[in-house]
């Protein structure tokens, strides 16, 4: 799995590429994590179109991104996810949380 | 019910086999045809029971998760997971939306909640201090071509 970062002025896109699950969260996490500590964008939009495969291990990426951009006044954006990806985001109830596109 | 396939596999609970897992019992359940979601859901449901087996059931050390994937006559596919790790004092709990033990490394606490919702049937065996084995049943639908 890989992470592709980029900048659109305030707003921060992480695509990601790939099966994610607990083998590659963690480090996947840190390589997002740096880059919006540092940078602090308005918006950080997670790009799921590259993600062929997602378990609960998602779920806590995504909720702990949430919460460091509510941290800053961010918000979170998870965009292109598959019906397999979605089926586990709605049992978190992530839908209600982040904005999806 | 009569068995009609069986297969099985035994292997070390390093991370990087999560994926090797659901990839090889996908691969057998394939056999029986079925839907991107069906198979899907098992993917899904193999991958929360192997990570249990890794993250908890072994948590630092290194030991065996043995699966066995069986197909019954019916499409019925019975599903067990099983390692002789540290064990669940209270698999009621355990099973609790969002209970987990793990506090590092953003774990949802979902695991059993994925498993109970991806697959028909979830049973889970555990004695503390041997092990704990996770049997997931799912009946893929007869397809009329």
């Amino acid at each position: 799995m890989s992470v592709k970062i980029t900048y659109d002025g305030a707003v921060m896109c992480a695509a990601l590429e790939g099966e994610l699950d607990h083998h590659v969260a963690a480090s996947i996490r840190r390589e997002i994590d740096d880059a919006v500590t540092r940078d602090k964008p308005r918006e950080l939009v997670l790009d799921f179109r590259g993600v062929s495969f997602m378990d609960s291990s998602g779920i806590g990426l995504v909720m702990g991104r949430y919460r460091i951009q509510q941290e800053h006044e961010g918000t979170l954006r998870v965009e292109g996810t598959s019906p397999q990806i979605r089926k586990v985001m709605r049992l978190a109830g992530l839908d209600r949380l982040a904005k999806f596109g | 019910m009569k068995l009609v396939n069986q297969m099985k596999l035994t292997f070390q609970s390093r991370s990087v086999n999560e994926g090797f897992a659901r990839g090889a019992i996908s691969a057998f359940v394939a056999t029986l045809d079925p839907t991107v979601e069906e198979i899907s859901d098992i993917k899904t449901a193999v991958s929360e029971a192997v990570t249990n087996c890794i993250v908890h059931g072994y948590r630092d050390t290194i030991g065996q998760i043995h699966v066995t994937v069986k197909i019954f006559e019916d499409q019925l596919v019975r599903i067990t997971v099983r390692d002789n790790g540290c064990g669940i004092e209270d698999v009621e709990q355990a099973m609790q939306p969002l209970f987990t033990t793990v506090h590092t490394g953003e774990r949802s606490g979902l695991g059993f909640t994925v498993m109970e919702s991806f697959m028909d049937k979830v049973k889970v065996r555990s004695v503390p201090g041997k092990g704990t084995t996770v049997t997931l049943d799912k009946r893929i639908a007869a397809r009329e071509d």
